[in-house]
């Protein structure tokens, strides 16, 4: 296998890994604050509902755990092997986050563990109540530390590279690079919102399928709440990415918006296709672009015309952020719709077609979570650490990376199938109507 | 002491970390399948399912904090040791995954069958044999530099001798390690049967243990004369291991105190991995890598460490919680008391 053979494999098992566990990971962080939120509700008014909703989540956000911790292992571990001439520049210069990482994690497992199996241990539920904070910081303070590393990987800085030498490296400026804080933000909180809407779209299929249950209905009306704060929440920082680009990356922007030429009062480009050149049915909204750049209608924006051809991202990443904003304002919009029908108490928003909308928003904003992923890997390219280093020349030179490649895409199909039939087995077997009922029967014999 | 030494340090602690309770773990589950295969299982299943169950997850980490550590700390190892360990390290990866996920599917989600609980045993004896090769590579003799690039010797590796009893070296080991913590565990859940089926385990894989890791000393002699060497000069360490080891099995053989058995078992061990990790010092790959010439800046390195220091103050409360709630909890450990979610 020539050198040109492993890179392509190992960018295809790297996006391969990256694309299953994200899924995981986004669930893995959102979720805890859920459960939180849920239990502290349940606690509050004391409504078992609320209560049964934490518990039920809980049970299936192990599954989840289980699956996002050994792909997240797999991914760990396939940077070295995959990448060992990127790892052994960034393991100077940007450990640090990566190592605290692992100290996030290692709280999130042990309070996890603790938890799981305290329920119903305390007279006094807070407490229990308490264990999850930990989890819930482990796991959002885990995906800070390692989009942490990815800022990196788009605007490094803290180092200084004389003759291939790594000099006055600076942990804490690598750390705290310009992409951090609107990366880091528009992870937590896309992870929070994706996690909501994928708790309502199972509510949602509940309600569809005859069930008109209260809880499923509360279940339904919480989650999309928080949806509907925090989708409002990634709009925002949304815009100060788009800032960001314009500031440190703007090849990314320009050709994530087919801006090939700079120009005062640019236009925003959604949708359309591209044809020889030629931007075709594109929706272009005047100086919009300019104002997500810079806050200004009429600022000049650099356009791709300004950079070597070999420098420019692929364009067809142009259709990734359609996607991803698409969805985006299309949940915050639904659920804005739903909060607001709920409130007024609209008819339609119990009508079947309704629902299924709803049901759609889980997959759909998985989907946007993807859409941005690959937006940021394959905007970044050719590089793998913008300005330094190209991913062709960080690759393994490995002989062996396409059998790997067969064996973990095995791997992830047997895991993705077995985690879906038996979260949908562990759910259909035991019914809320029916747990319901066992605990109502449970607590009279205590009473009695 | 040098950064270098307190960073590999560190590392190793934690590797030793996680050979005890991963071996335990993959231990468990061997003794859980064997069980199974000989219609014994109603003896031992409960009581490992009891002491897994709340820290399966815990034990990962300490494998994800060993390797994220040394790339940090030794950003060169990535680059030495990540071309080549690519295929070993991956069906490493797929069995950990398998195993990890699959306890989960087992344990919360209800997904049980006769089979699997086969597949899962084997998964963690071949799960410490594909790791314990690095070991074997880290001896040298397998890794070549041809243009600038690392390259690796399959033919050589699999026909040596020295990597096979590592091998099983690791897969006694494994069962040893568990079925001496079994042992106690059993007792102090107060489960005769189970106690007695793994105290007779612990007895077996006593000797097959100790045998074979006399046997690597010796073709280290050959292998690696310069490692073998260093290896002779800490003598008195690899003594009072043994002496550790004839204590273990004299108080499980009695039946005295199960309790320290356990902790002369974790001090052989302690013993026996430190006393093998300084005599490959300063190596971290012969001949091509010390931990001298592999070491990270000194900034890094220092913000590592107090991280680390850090990140210990968190921990070390929270494991404490983790154990005494578990671990050390009559009540739970005697399946007196059930809150799972």
């Amino acid at each position: 296998m020539g050198n040109e053979e492993a890179v392509f494999f190992s960018r295809v098992l790297t996006e391969l890994t990256l694309s299953f566990h994200i899924i995981y990971a986004t669930i893995g962080v959102g979720i805890p604050l859920m459960i939180m939120i849920a239990q502290w509700v349940g606690i509050k008014k004391q409504d078992e509902h609320y209560i049964l909703l934490a518990r039920r989540w809980t049970r299936g956000f192990v599954i989840t755990v289980a699956v996002g911790v050994v792909t997240g292992t797999a991914i760990g571990l396939q940077l070295s092997l995959l990448w060992p001439k990127f790892m052994e520049l960034a393991g100077n210069v940007i450990a640090l986050p990566l190592f605290m990482e692992t100290f996030a994690f290692f709280f999130e497992a042990i309070f996890l563990g603790i938890y799981l199996y305290t329920w119903d241990r305390f007279e006094n539920q807070r407490k229990h109540l308490l264990l999850l904070i930990p989890v819930a910081i482990g796991a959002s303070f885990s995906a800070v530390f390692i989009t942490n590393v990815n800022a990196f990987m788009n605007a490094p800085q803290g180092f200084d590279l004389v003759e291939g030498q790594l000099i006055n490296v600076s942990p804490l400026i690598a750390m705290f690079n310009p992409a951090m804080p609107t990366k880091v933000a528009h992870v937590v909180v896309t992870a929070y919102m994706t996690s909501a809407f994928v708790l309502a779209s199972i509510a949602a299929y509940r309600l569809l399928k005859g069930s008109e249950h209260a809880y499923h209905k509360k279940s339904l009306f919480l989650t999309m709440k928080l949806g509907l704060v925090f989708s409002i929440a990634s709009a925002i920082i949304g815009d100060f990415s788009g800032k960001y680009l314009a500031e440190y990356q703007p090849e990314k922007l320009a050709a994530a918006e087919w801006h090939f030429e700079t120009e005062g009062g640019a236009p925003l480009v959604l949708y359309g296709v591209l044809k020889d050149g030629e931007i075709k049915y594109a929706l272009k909204i005047p100086f919009a672009l300019s104002i997500l750049a810079h806050s200004n209608p009429t600022a000049e924006v650099t356009g791709l015309d300004e950079f070597p051809e070999d420098e420019v991202p692929p364009l067809y990443i142009h259709y990734l952020f359609d996607i991803m904003v698409t969805i985006g304002m299309w949940m915050a919009l639904l659920s804005l719709i739903y909060v607001l029908g709920t409130l007024k108490k609209w008819r339609f928003i119990s009508a079947p077609w309704f629902r299924w909308l709803l049901v759609l928003g889980g997959p759909l904003s998985i989907l946007a979570i993807e859409a941005g992923w690959w937006l940021d890997e394959v905007g970044r390219q050719p590089w793998i650490l913008r300005g330094i280093m190209r991913t062709k020349d960080a690759a393994t030179t490995s002989g062996q990376v396409d059998i790997m490649l067969l064996l973990f895409a095995g791997l992830y199909l047997v895991l993705g199938v077995a985690s879906v039939v038996v979260l949908s087995r562990m759910f259909r077997k035991n019914t809320v109507e029916q747990e319901l009922s066992d605990r109502a029967s449970e607590k009279a014999g205590v009473e009695k | 002491m040098t950064l270098e030494i307190i960073g590999i340090s560190v590392l190793w602690l934690f590797l030793f970390g996680y050979v005890i309770i991963g071996s335990i773990d993959f231990g468990a589950g061997f003794f859980n399948a064997y069980s199974i295969v000989t219609n014994r299982q109603h003896i031992l299943t409960r009581i490992i399912q009891r002491y897994l169950s709340p820290v399966w997850e815990v034990t990962n980490v300490f494998l994800v904090f060993f390797f994220v550590g040394i790339v940090g700390f030794f950003p060169k190892t990535a680059f030495y040791y990540g071309t080549v360990l690519l295929v070993p390290v991956s069906f490493a990866i797929i069995l950990l995954a398998i195993r990890g996920s699959y306890y989960a599917f087992t344990t919360y989600g209800g997904l049980k069958h006769k089979r699997y609980a086969v597949l899962y045993g084997l998964s963690g004896l071949l799960i410490p044999a594909s790791l314990s090769i690095v070991l074997t590579i880290s001896e040298g003799g397998f890794v070549s530099i041809v243009k600038k690039e690392p390259v690796i010797d399959y033919w050589a590796l699999f026909t040596s001798p020295l990597n096979w009893s590592i091998v099983v070296l690791s897969l006694s080991a494994v069962l040893y390690i568990s079925a001496v913590f079994l042992t106690w565990y059993a007792d102090y859940a107060k489960d005769v049967k189970a106690t007695h089926l793994m105290r007779r385990y612990a007895l077996i894989w006593a000797a097959p243990t100790i045998i074979t890791a006399a046997g690597i000393i010796v073709e280290l002699a050959d292998h690696n004369p310069e490692h073998y060497e260093r290896l002779v000069d800490l003598w008195w360490l690899f003594a009072l291991s043994v002496v550790l080891f004839a204590g273990t099995v004299y108080f499980i053989w009695r039946r005295s105190s199960y309790f320290a058995a356990v902790w002369l078992m974790i001090g052989q061990f302690l013993l026996a991995f430190f006393a093998y990790g300084f005599s490959h010092y300063p190596y971290l790959l012969y001949p091509h890598l010390t931990i001298y010439d592999g070491f990270t800046n000194e900034a890094m390195a220092i913000s590592l460490v107090i991280v680390f220091i850090a990140g210990l103050g968190l921990l070390l409360p929270s494991l404490y919680l983790l154990l005494k709630l578990f671990l050390f909890n009559k009540e739970y450990v005697q399946g007196k008391e059930d809150g799972h979610v």
